[in-house]
Parts: C-alpha cells; sequence; structure tokens
C-alpha cells in the first residue's frame, strides 16, 4: 500500500497562510532586484517566514521549541517558496543544518535556529550529494582550516556547520563565520535566488558537534532531507510555471485567436501538466517517507530527485517558449524561474547522479 | 570546375599594392571597389560574378595579409538580411547608395519587423505609414529590436493600406535611424544585458526613394528577409565562432570521469545529432548555391535551436559546482552577440533565445507542415479580411 499522498485540510489551510505572506513580503519585481545586488529582500522575507511566520522550526520537535510537524507539512512550505522563488536559506537553515544538527543532538543550537535568532549553513558545495569525493577542510587542536567552493545559503548565516577531517575521521564543527578566520565571499551566481559562496577558514576555533559514524550519519541526515525537501520547491516551481503559461495562452492572441487555442501549444501543456502531477505524486511519496529514515527513504528520495528536478528545468523552458519574446524579457518573472530550476537541477545531486546510485539498487546480486 | 580563379589573383593583387595599415574605412571601401567584398556579387556592388566558393579564399588571403574585416559580427542584421533583400528588390540607385556603407560596417542595421501585436503572426504589424507628397510618414511602436542601437539603418514593415487583407496591405522600408522622431529604449533581457530594444516611431519621415520593393508588397519582402535570416541562424558556421557542441565538448571531455560516465549516451546522441545536422547545413548551401533559400532554412534553425538548447543545458549540469557561477548581471548593451562564448550559465540562457528569434520554433514546424508536407492549413479567422476589420 502506498502511503497518502494527498494533501490534508491542515496543510491545504498552511499553503494559504504562507501564499499569502509570501504575496507581500516576495512580489516578483522585489526577487529580481537580487540580481542587482540588493539583499534587502532576502532579509526582509526571511523575518517574515522565520519570525512573523515561525516556520523555520515547523518540522522540529515541540521539545526543541519547533512545531512538532512533520515533513509532509515542511514540502508544502517548500513548495510556496518555489512558487515565489523565494531568496531565502529555508532549505539550506531550516531544512539541512538544522537536520544534521538534530541528528548531532546539538538541542541549545536547534533552538536557536528555530527561533530565528540563528542561520546556519552546511559548508559543503550545493551540488552535494554525499561527501564521497569532496577534498574537506581539516581540523586540528580546534581549529580548521581549508576551503569549500559553491556553498549556498550563506548570505544570512550566523552559524556554520563544517565537516572537516581530523585525519582520516570525519567530524562535524560549530563555527562562527563573524571571527577573522572565516572569509565569505559571495559569487555572481547563476541563481542570484539562492546564490553561492566560497567560503574559506584559516585556524578558525570551532566547536566539536559529532565524529565519525555520527557525522557520518548526521550529514547523510541533512541531505536525505534537503533532497525530499528540494523535490518539493521544484513540484511548487513547474506549478507557477505551468499555471502562469496556461493564463498567458489564453488571452494572448495571434492570428486572430488565442494561441493557447493551436493543438501544438495545447498539447504541450497537456504533457507538462502530465509531469507536474507525476512530480507531485513523488515529491509527496518523498516527504512521507523521509522522517523514518533508512533504505526506503533513500529510495523515495533519489526518485523524487531523479525525476522532480528535471520536470521543474522542463516547465521553466516551455514557460519561456511559449511566452515568445516577452518570456526572454527581464521583467517577465520567467527567467527568475528557469535561472532556480536549472540550478535546482544540480542541486543536490544531478538527476544522472541520482540514477546511477538508484541502478546500484537494482543491479543483480 | 573551371581552373581560373580571378577574385583570388584580383585579391593578391590588392594585397600587394595596398598598405594593410591603411585607415580601415580607406581599406575596406577599396576592397569593396575593387569588387572583392561579396564575390558572387555583381560587379560594380563590391563583387565579380564569380563562384561564391571564392568568398572564403578571399576572406582568408585579406586576413592573413593582416587586413581589417568588415567586423561582419556587429552587423549581422545588414549583412545577412539587410543586404540580400536590397540585392533582390533594391533599385539601382537604392543598391549604389547603401550596400557600400553596410558591407564596410560604417552603417549597421537592424530590423524592426515585431511589434507587441506582431510577432508570430507577423503580417499583423500595425504600424502606419501615410503617403505624403514625395515620401511617408510612420507612426507606431516595434519591439525586441536587437541591436537599434547602434543602428543607423532599419528594416521597416508597415501598414500602408489597412482597407486590404492583412498580408496585401504592407510595405517594406529602409527606415534612417538617425530621424528624430524614432526613440530607442533598452529592454534587458534575461542574460541582464540589453541587447534588443523598444522603438517607438512618431511623425517619422521616409522619403519614397527609401521604399523597398512596390507599394503593398511588403510581405513578399518580408519573406525574402525572413527565409535569409533563418538560413543564417540555422547556419553554425565554424569559422566565425565556435559551434556550441565544440564548446560542450570540451567540458564533457574535462569532466570527471563518473560524470563522463553517466552522460556518456546523452552527450554523444547530441554530438551525433549535431554532426548529422552540420552535414544537413552542408547539403543546404550546396542546394543555395543554385537557387534561393527555402523551407531548408527553416528547418535547419529548428534543429539548431534545439541543438544549442540542450547541448548549453547539459553543458551546466556536466560543470556541477562550477555550473552555478555567473559572469556578471549588470545591464551593458552589447555590439555584438555572442551565442557560445562568455560562460556556460550565459550560453544557457541566450540559446533561449534561439527558438524565439527570426520566427519561432512553432512557427517553423507550421511552415514545413504546410508549406513542405501541405497538410491543411490551421483555421485562420482572418483570412480575405480587411485588415481594420480583423479579429486581433
Ligand atoms: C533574442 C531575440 C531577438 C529578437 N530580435 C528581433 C529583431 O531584431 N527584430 C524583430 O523585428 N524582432 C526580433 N525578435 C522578435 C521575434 O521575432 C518574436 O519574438 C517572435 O517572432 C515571436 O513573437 P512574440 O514574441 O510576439 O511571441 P508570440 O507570437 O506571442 O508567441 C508566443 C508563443 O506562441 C507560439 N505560437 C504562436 N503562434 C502559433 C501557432 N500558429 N502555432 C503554434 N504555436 C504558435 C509561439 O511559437 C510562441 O511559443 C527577437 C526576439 C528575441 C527573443
Amino acid at each position: 500500500m502506498s502511503a497518502d499522498l494527498l494533501y490534508s485540510d491542515t496543510e491545504d489551510a498552511l499553503r494559504e497562510s504562507v501564499r499569502a505572506l509570501l504575496a507581500a513580503t516576495c512580489p516578483s519585481e522585489r526577487v529580481t532586484e537580487a540580481y542587482d545586488g540588493d539583499t534587502s529582500v532576502a532579509s526582509d522575507a526571511w523575518r517574515a517566514v522565520s519570525d512573523a511566520m515561525e516556520l523555520a522550526g515547523l518540522g522540529i520537535d515541540e521539545s526543541l521549541g519547533g512545531g512538532g510537524a512533520t515533513s509532509r507539512e515542511v514540502a508544502v512550505v517548500m513548495e510556496e517558496l518555489g512558487r515565489v522563488v523565494a531568496p531565502i536559506p529555508f532549505l539550506t537553515s531550516s531544512v539541512i543544518a538544522t537536520r544534521v544538527l538534530v541528528s548531532c543532538g546539538a538541542g541549545d543550537l536547534v533552538r536557536t535556529l528555530v527561533d530565528g535568532s540563528a542561520v546556519a549553513v552546511l559548508t559543503v558545495p550545493l551540488t552535494t550529494m554525499d561527501l564521497g569525493d569532496l577534498t574537506l577542510p581539516t581540523v586540528a587542536g580546534g581549529l580548521v582550516t581549508g576551503r569549500v567552493h559553491a556553498v549556498a545559503g550563506c548570505e544570512l548565516a550566523t552559524l556554520m556547520i563544517v565537516p572537516a577531517l581530523d585525519g582520516t575521521v570525519l567530524t562535524l564543527q560549530a563555527i562562527e563565520p563573524q571571527s577573522g578566520s572565516t572569509s565569505v565571499t559571495m559569487r555572481s551566481s547563476f541563481d542570484m535566488t539562492r546564490p553561492v559562496a566560497d567560503v574559506g577558514f584559516t585556524a578558525a576555533p570551532a566547536t566539536e558537534l559529532a565524529r565519525g559514524a555520527d557525522a557520518e550519519s548526521a550529514v547523510r541526515a541533512g541531505l536525505l532531507a534537503g533532497g525530499a525537501m528540494l523535490a518539493s520547491e521544484q513540484v511548487g516551481l513547474a506549478e507557477w510555471c505551468l499555471e502562469s503559461t496556461v493564463a498567458y495562452t489564453k488571452q494572448r492572441n495571434q492570428f486572430g485567436r488565442p494561441i493557447g487555442s493551436f493543438q501544438a501549444l495545447k498539447h504541450r501543456m497537456a504533457r507538462l501538466w502530465i509531469a507536474v502531477n507525476s512530480a507531485r505524486a513523488a515529491a509527496r511519496n518523498a516527504a512521507v517517507l523521509v522522517d523514518a529514515g533508512g533504505d526506503e527513504a533513500a529510495v523515495a528520495v533519489g526518485l523524487a530527485q531523479a525525476y522532480c528536478s528535471d520536470v521543474a528545468v522542463l516547465a521553466a523552458e516551455e514557460c519561456v517558449q511559449l511566452h515568445g519574446g516577452i518570456g526572454m524579457t527581464w521583467e517577465h518573472p520567467a527567467h527568475l524561474y528557469l535561472k532556480r530550476a536549472k540550478a535546482d537541477q544540480v542541486a543536490l545531486g544531478t538527476a544522472a547522479h541520482h540514477r546511477a546510485v538508484l541502478a546500484e539498487g537494482l543491479t543483480p546480486t | 570546375m573551371s581552373d581560373a580563379r580571378p577574385a583570388i589573383d584580383l585579391a593578391r593583387e590588392f594585397i600587394e599594392s595596398w598598405d594593410p595599415a591603411t585607415p580601415r574605412e580607406e581599406s575596406l571601401r577599396a576592397r569593396y571597389d575593387a569588387g572583392l567584398a561579396w564575390v558572387a556579387r555583381p560587379a560594380g556592388l563590391g563583387g565579380l560574378g564569380c563562384a561564391p566558393e571564392d568568398q572564403r579564399a578571399v576572406e582568408a588571403a585579406f586576413t592573413a595579409a593582416g587586413f581589417p574585416d568588415n567586423n561582419a559580427l556587429a552587423n549581422g542584421i545588414g549583412l545577412g538580411m539587410a543586404a540580400p533583400t536590397i540585392f533582390a528588390v533594391g533599385t539601382d540607385e537604392q543598391k549604389e547608395r547603401l550596400l557600400r556603407p553596410l558591407w564596410t560596417g560604417e552603417e549597421i542595421w537592424c530590423q524592426l519587423f515585431s511589434e507587441p501585436g506582431a510577432g508570430s503572426d507577423l503580417a499583423n504589424v500595425a504600424t502606419r505609414a501615410v503617403r505624403t507628397g514625395d515620401g511617408w510618414v510612420v507612426n507606431g511602436q516595434k519591439v525586441w529590436t536587437s541591436n537599434a542601437h547602434n543602428a543607423v539603418y532599419a528594416l521597416l514593415l508597415a501598414r500602408t493600406d489597412p482597407d486590404l487583407p492583412k498580408h496585401s496591405g504592407l510595405t517594406y522600408f529602409a527606415l534612417d535611424m538617425r530621424d528624430p522622431g524614432v526613440e530607442v529604449r533598452p529592454l534587458r533581457q534575461i542574460t541582464g544585458e540589453a541587447e534588443f530594444n523598444e522603438v517607438f516611431l512618431t511623425d517619422v519621415v521616409i522619403p519614397d526613394t527609401d521604399r523597398l520593393g512596390d507599394v503593398n508588397n511588403g510581405w513578399l519582402v518580408a519573406m525574402t528577409t525572413l527565409a535569409n535570416e533563418r538560413v543564417s541562424i540555422g547556419n553554425s558556421d565554424a569559422e566565425v565562432e565556435q559551434t556550441m557542441v565544440d564548446v560542450v565538448e570540451r567540458t564533457w571531455r574535462s569532466a570527471p570521469e563518473s560524470t563522463r560516465e553517466r552522460t556518456r549516451d546523452r552527450f554523444m546522441s547530441l554530438w551525433v545529432d549535431a554532426k548529422v545536422a552540420d552535414l544537413a547545413a552542408a547539403r543546404m548551401k550546396q542546394q543555395l548555391e543554385a537557387g534561393k533559400p527555402g523551407p531548408e532554412g527553416s528547418a535547419l534553425k529548428v534543429t539548431f535551436a534545439r541543438l544549442a538548447q540542450e547541448l548549453s543545458g547539459l553543458e551546466i549540469e556536466l560543470l556541477g559546482a562550477d555550473g552555478l557561477g555567473y559572469g556578471d548581471w549588470e545591464m551593458v548593451r552589447p555590439t555584438i552577440v555572442e551565442f557560445t562564448g562568455r560562460d556556460a550559465g550565459y550560453r544557457y540562457l541566450r540559446a533561449k533565445g534561439n527558438s524565439i528569434e527570426g520566427g519561432t520554433s512553432e512557427i517553423l514546424l507550421n511552415i514545413i507542415a504546410e508549406k513542405v508536407l501541405g497538410l491543411p492549413p490551421e483555421h485562420r479567422p482572418d483570412k480575405g479580411m480587411a485588415w481594420k476589420d480583423s479579429p486581433r
């Protein structure tokens, strides 16, 4: 029997209030300003989401000050964030970093994330699916040294969770980036609504959070939760692209009729609708199963990532194309979605990478 | 094929008798006057009436000798669209006057076709040109005009008779962009820069001597221009720019082994498609050298747009973390359009325009379906109706 893949009434109500909040704080004109270096939209929207609506700790246990919800509800928030391409560090801080800290048993730090007083980031490249091939910083005598490229979620971060090697042993180190021994260089990014930074540590004083198997499973839990929630962001993003394309092609006339009346376009949008609905099923499944962890969760997340990331890109590409010249402009928001969808496609592993891992599970023994 | 190659002999003579350091304009004008600009064109208009194949050898000889070129990339619309149109329908006086500064690059051209209400449905153009004495007064708004900010001349499609059906009441003009009634406003695009513009035309005066082709025959003239545009967009000329598949092949080769393995089949199938498309382009060129650009140009443009988009999309995936940067979002107003230059992010975004500019891929597929395959056309509610009464 499959998991309950529908939205509950509570989830629908949550969606409604999040959507209203984001309509007010993340209108596309404001989000676009992120590309010209205006970071105020990010901080304003983050304050609204974390302080006003207390969403940062939504999926965290009540004993740690959180909202006690499951990943199902958090996924609904992610869908809404995807729909407006919200330029806030929810995925990186409220999902990935928080999950890592919970797994490490760092309750006090989790509380600071839940109440919005801190923003955290796991310092790995945004493209990381597992720590496998990465060159990690090193730690010796409580000091961390090394560089990490293309880390997302640094712009507001007050706490860095740094995977660092002590000899050959993986550890997780907590570092406050404000200290002079940490440098954060924001890069001009393809997706400025989730910009990446290069982070460097030079004998940065650190507090150890976990080591060995504990550190490994904490990172795994964080990235797995991230993958599940990213799939929902992709669904929300794709849904917006489809809806706005359908609306536009109904009212745009060429050749004396709405362009949406041309069967060539109808079929394109109908196919996209099928894809978005399928993506939703895959993302819901991942959201339901991720909290339990284990193999089932890994397969569900891999499946969702292998499917949803390409659907989001397709939806954004179709959105640009079916808008014609307007879709190529800065003024129309389609480009925000295209850039996010494309960056999301490589975030936490490409579809090709996820497929390769899924294939290992199918290999005959 | 005969062994005599007068163009190449003449080019050698020219190169021997001219100093490559001669000021650019002087040198290019002299080259035009010697018939060494576009050698296949008629004598007296920059050519020698010889085989088009000789162009390459002539070009190479001038480049090797260190002569300035005419910076073709900055005047793609002039060379690729305006020139063939002027050759096809221009009067002797127009050819004499317009072609030389066009070829030398002294006069850059743009294309004032699209309007807010006339994109795919180009024949719906609403910009009005009204006859007054020996000229025309033009009012209207154009949009998506690439390079209008650098252009001295424009190819303009305007409505001269609203009582006729939409295709029949259009006239084609060369418009002097220096007219005070021309206002060019930048339009920023998804790459961050403003390559195209909005152009507002208010009581712009065009002398009748700048009309290209007959009154109310503009649609046919525009089709000449578009057929040439589609060929030039669809045609990947490896000597002008590196091709997308070359760029992405380099990225694929230098990707980590695990990435290469996971993407081998996908990359190779695009690679095969790209090589086949090059062959189809070469075959089309051979056909073209005899006759006129036909619907094959549309087919190639569809293929090259798809390939550019899929290849550049794959490239970002191949690059992983390195693909997440972007050079600069600053709104600049470029003088040339690069399709395969800069970084992967730029290439990916710019390629999105390939299936829109110069006729969308959907429209080109309709052309193939209806004009080549002879399939019944879509219902057109405005067919045969006076433009002024047609639904919009
Ligand atoms: C980068 C760029 C540069 C450009 N440069 C110039 C320029 O220099 N000069 C100039 O005049 N114009 C220029 N254009 C404009 C371009 O020619 C138009 O954008 C294009 O023709 C589409 O028109 P539109 O934007 O109005 O879209 P629409 O015509 O509104 O099309 C919207 C969507 O509907 C589809 N559609 C429309 N009709 C049909 C149909 N019958 N069947 C199926 N699908 C259909 C289209 O394919 C498209 O996907 C440029 C455009 C771009 C993107």
